[in-house]
């Protein structure tokens, strides 16, 4: 009995670990008595044991070395030992994707699968599924169906999950067993029925209807697994989600019943999913949190910290409805468990009252060392939003941010922090100068480059308008001589814009930034010498043009414009009006009408969406004369989500040309559609150039169709108009298994909803409403910060800057006053008198 | 302090991983066993979370250092969640998507625990504890419990006594007369059918 020596020389050990010293290729070597007859069971055991355990710690085995190993393992299929004969299985599971020709023990594992010994079964299902693929998997088919609907549950069980393993790889053919697992999910066995029930839905998840049938059938039928109630209230979540349905639906009830639950798991899930849904009503809230509430004093730590942590989320968007807790919550503050602590307090910090944040802060900060960044980040965003609502608490919050940011901490950590500090500065002009204090103070020790230059940046914006600029300058020149090349850079800009905006610190800047033209980068070098070179003109428009405002342009787009300038030599300079401008909001300083502004630069250096059109476009040789893509529309439904074809519509405006790109879906998997065409007919002087048909539209695979429209030249101030349109295209019946097309097809249409361009303001009933509307009719960006209307008043102002097609600047003044509905004045301006006209007309 | 950057990438990764989340039976990201220095005794992973055995052992590291000292149950980790539990020299990990219903990851953990230290109160008559020295012996019974719990990520059982069953792991073969009658009848009690074999 060689297990037994073992297990005394480990006795006289040290009593550690027999496998520590394990070599692979003496593991190997020792596995040659596979070969030995009579088997040894009991040595082979444990043999396969260290290989397993040699693959579970991480160790490379070569093919070769493995498959040699593995053909010798097959071998011991011919021992009757039970536990030899799972490890047999357990290292076919693990060597499938080592070893080759692995598929010469499917007919062992077959055998074994429909065999007598039912601790058998399921696990050579399990290894059998594991090295079959497509081709192989119909050849087992029909024992998979038995074994789904098999009367052991082990073996049901196995073969369900292993089917569900399966659907990403072999879908159609596991499509074939839905009738089995709709058997199986009437099992007794608790387990069977989850796990029948994931496989049902894994199958029938794209078709909505059967989802929604199949909801009905159980939550009427009640399941006994709690896991599978688990699941089948998140299908109805998801469900209810996507219908946008009210919540008195019989999906919600259902899952409010589960609050009634006996199984925690169970109501802890409905909570949640409650908790979770959009635009839930505090009504509808009240249940769930109050059995939270309940979970908060569980002796059980997992409970605790789920139910707390939910609260937290509830907090978030209401927090009035946790408020009902805040005993319970106080309670964990001294919790044992750090998680569950902050989380309360974080909660707390949300619900309580302004006189109660004081002891909170001092609560948090007395641990706030030994908790994860994770929950680090979670009080920041906590902080934040408390200085939201309790703007005078800003010194506090200040103070105890600026501790957090001495503290040791990850980039995400610090990076939460920065921008909390920034977020107060925008909304509290009056701590401007302490946040720029502490972050100061920050940038003299910060090893992450991309919040040194944030801040850098910051500071050059935000410095010259202070009281006292100068003594920023020494800070913002330190990182000058300190720091690695990008910081070097920004210090320079942010120099740069303290030397336009105060004239008595020009002298000063122009002599560091004659230093900085000694630097050892170039980038350094070449930024010092052209603002150098700028601001010696001393020239306020100059000033303005190449030191304030950035580049509003997309990066990938500019890039793409210029490789198409150098591709064609011509004569005429760039123009950078023929590259798109970045689409994400941002507010520009415009010296004429904007004398304070601040931004949020998202950096986004993925190409936007316009991009990706573009290319799409241009790809087309249609549209190659049309010139650059001057802005694309956000997708408008043409259709009711659950219709036959989905069509959505993107409108694409160029110089003298609009593209409406119709992106169909066909979600009839028993059709294919042919040369499909949305026809258009325009109810005013434009003319429709072009048709592009998507050639073939497959099941529920998304194509694309265009129709090119000529804008009228004569009259440029007629833009509004509406087009009916009808999807026309040849159909082809097809078999919707292997989606083979029938041979001939019929010529079919289906009529779309209108586009049309309007505009009206007479529904709006608030402010907020009216400005989001006219900058999305308009398309325009918002000024300074003009899209957020302060709370309880009556009139505003939207300031909207924009370029019309053909490269025209425009700018629009919009006075709006609330009365019974919203009426506005307009006021527009621009270098081209006709762009006026036609905004004007479009809005009036 | 440990920091790094794989820290900063699993981080962003495991986030959007966890955005919309779609009803699944994938539950289970990883089953790890540590011993009382940290190391691996043994780990599972079901996705692709952390693809390579560096950036798995860099977590594993991250998981103990965060968890050996302290005896709650519960963390948020590296944007996962993490129940966990800890027996004289041995800890028990499982590892969630941060979305992922806690109380299940729970029953996983406890069902783990329980069918080992059902397999092992057995196996090993004199060690009535999980410990690590008893695991060792019982590796191949270990593997073939967490085969038995979870398959692919997928909970496949968490009845601790279901398990046992299962797995069916025979002991040494202590002849029937050296055994005491009480050890006779647990093993009755636990194995009926394979008493009935002997």
């Amino acid at each position: 009995m060689i297990k037994k020596f073992d297990k005394k020389d480990e006795e006289s050990g040290s009593g550690s670990n027999p496998f520590q010293h394990l070599e692979k290729s003496a593991v190997l070597q020792e596995a040659r008595i596979f070969n030995e007859t009579p088997i040894n069971p009991r040595r082979c055991l444990h043999i396969l044991t260290k290989i397993i355990y040699l693959l579970n710690q991480g160790e490379h085995f070569g093919t070769t070395e493995a498959t040699e190993a593995f053909f010798a393992m097959t071998r011991l299929f011919q021992s009757n030992d039970q536990t030899l004969r799972r490890m047999c299985y357990l290292t076919i599971k693990e060597m499938a994707n080592i070893s080759e020709d692995v598929i010469i023990v499917t007919s062992s594992l077959t055998k074994d699968m429909t065999g007598k010994e039912d601790v058998y079964r399921g696990p050579a299902i399990r290894a059998l599924c594991r090295i079959t693929d497509t081709t192989m998997l119909q050849a087992i088919e029909r024992y998979m169906k038995q074994a789904i609907v098999d009367k052991v549950p082990s073996v049901s069980s196995s073969a369900l999950v292993s089917s569900l393993h399966m659907v990403k790889m072999s879908y159609d053919v596991v499509k074939r067993w839905v009738n089995e697992a709709q058997e199986a999910a009437s099992s007794d066995n608790i387990m069977v029925q989850y796990h029948a029930l994931g496989l049902l839905y894994h199958l029938r998840k794209n078709d909505r209807l059967a989802v929604t049938k199949m909801l009905n059938k159980f939550t009427k039928s009640g399941l006994k697994s709690p896991f599978a109630y688990c699941m089948l209230i998140r299908i109805a979540s998801k469900l209810l989600d996507e219908t946008e349905g009210g919540h008195d639906s019989p999906l919600f009830d259902f899952i409010e019943g589960c609050l009634r639950n006996k199984n925690e798991m169970v109501v802890y899930e409905a909570a949640s999913a409650i908790v979770h849904m959009p635009n839930c009503t505090a009504r509808e809230l009240a249940p769930a949190v109050s059995v939270l509430q309940l979970f908060c004093s569980s002796p059980k730590a997992a409970l605790r910290y789920a139910a707390v942590r939910t609260l937290n989320k509830v907090a978030m968007k209401h927090p009035s409805a946790v408020t009902a807790c805040n005993l319970d919550l106080e309670n964990l503050i001294t919790d044992s468990n750090r998680s569950i602590a902050t989380l309360a307090i974080t909660t707390l910090l949300k619900t309580g009252s302004e006189s109660s944040v004081d002891r909170l802060m001092k609560q948090i900060s007395s641990f706030v060392s030994e908790i994860s960044d994770e929950f680090k980040v979670v009080v920041v965003q906590a902080i934040s939003a408390l200085c939201q609502k309790y703007p005078r608490k800003h010194s506090v919050m200040m103070n105890f941010l600026s501790n957090m940011l001495r503290d040791d901490g990850g980039f995400e950590y610090k990076r939460a922090i920065v921008d909390c500090i920034i977020s107060i500065i925008e909304e509290n002009p009056e701590s401007k100068e302490t946040g720029l204090a502490h972050l100061c103070e920050f940038i003299e020790d910060c090893e992450h480059t991309v919040l040194a230059t944030k801040i850098l940046h910051l500071l050059g914006k935000e410095g010259p308008r202070t009281p006292q600029p100068s003594k920023y300058i020494r800070f913002i020149f330190n990182r000058v001589v300190l720091e690695s090349e990008a910081v070097r850079a920004a210090a320079v800009s942010a120099l740069a814009k303290f030397g336009a905006q105060n004239d008595d610190l020009l002298p000063s800047v122009l002599v560091l930034m004659q230093r900085c033209m000694m630097d050892s980068d170039d980038e350094v070098r070449d930024r010092a010498t052209f603002y150098m070179n700028v601001l010696q003109q001393k020239q306020k428009a100059l000033n303005a043009a190449y030191i304030f405002n950035g580049l509003s342009v997309s990066i990938p787009g500019l890039e793409k414009s210029l490789h198409q300038y150098t591709l064609e030599p011509t004569e005429k300079p760039f123009d950078m009006k023929s590259v798109p401008l970045v689409t994400t909001p941002i507010t520009e300083q415009k010296t004429e009408i904007a004398p304070v502004a601040t931004s949020k630069l998202p950096e986004k250096l993925a190409p936007s969406r316009q991009d990706i059109y573009q290319e799409q476009l241009a790809s087309i040789p249609e549209f190659q004369s049309l010139g650059p893509l001057f802005k694309s529309s956000d997708p408008v439904q043409l259709t009711e989500a659950e219709t036959e074809y989905v069509v959505r519509c993107i409108k694409h405006t160029f110089a003298r040309h609009m593209v409406f790109q119709f992106d169909c879906t066909n979600t009839l998997n028993d059709q294919l559609l042919q040369k499909v065409v949305v026809q258009m007919e325009p109810s005013e002087a434009y003319e429709v150039e072009h048709y592009i048909p998507a050639l073939s539209l497959p099941y529920s695979q998304p194509g694309s169709c265009y129709t090119l429209i000529r804008l009228p030249d004569d009259d440029p101030t007629a833009v509004s108009c509406t087009f009916s349109c009808t999807m026309k295209y040849l159909v082809r019946d097809c078999d919707p298994n292997t989606g083979e097309p029938d041979d001939d097809g019929y010529d079919d249409e289906y009529v779309l909803e209108d586009l049309e361009e309007t505009f009206a303001l007479a529904s709006v009933r608030t402010l907020d409403e009216a400005v989001n509307n006219i900058i999305s009719f308009l398309g325009m960006q918002p000024c300074e910060r003009s899209e957020k209307v302060p709370e309880n008043k009556n009139s505003h102002v939207l300031f909207l800057a924009g370029v019309f097609r053909g490269g025209h600047d425009v700018l629009v003044r919009a006075r709006l006053a609330l009365a019974d509905g919203v009426t506005m004045q307009v006021t527009v301006r621009s270098s081209e008198e006709t762009v006026v006209d036609v905004i004007l007309a479009s809005v009036g | 302090m440990w920091k790094c950057p794989v820290f900063l990438v699993t981080l962003a990764k495991n986030e959007a991983l966890s955005l919309n989340i779609e009803p699944s039976l994938y539950t289970v990201k990883a089953v790890l066993i540590l011993d009382n220095d940290g190391e691996r005794l043994y780990a599972k992973y079901y996705d692709d979370t952390y693809p390579t055995v560096k950036e798995q052992k860099a977590f594993e590291k991250n998981i103990f250092n965060k968890t050996h000292r302290t005896d709650s149950e519960i963390a948020l980790l590296e944007g996962l969640t993490v129940v966990y539990k800890s027996n004289i020299d041995l800890f028990f990990y499982v590892i969630g998507s941060s979305h992922e219903n806690e109380l299940m990851l729970m029953a996983v953990l406890n069902c783990l625990f329980d069918s080992l230290s059902q397999m092992l109160r057995y196996a090993n008559i004199c060690l009535k504890n999980v410990e690590k020295r008893a695991l060792l012996e019982n590796m191949e019974g270990l593997f073939l419990a967490v085969d038995e719990i979870v398959d692919g990520g997928v909970i496949l059982e968490s009845d601790p006594q279901q398990v046992v069953h299962r797995v069916a792991l025979r002991g040494d073969d202590v002849p029937l007369t050296e055994q005491t009658v009480t050890q006779v009848r647990t093993t009755s009690l636990l194995y009926p059918s394979l008493c009935c074999g002997v």
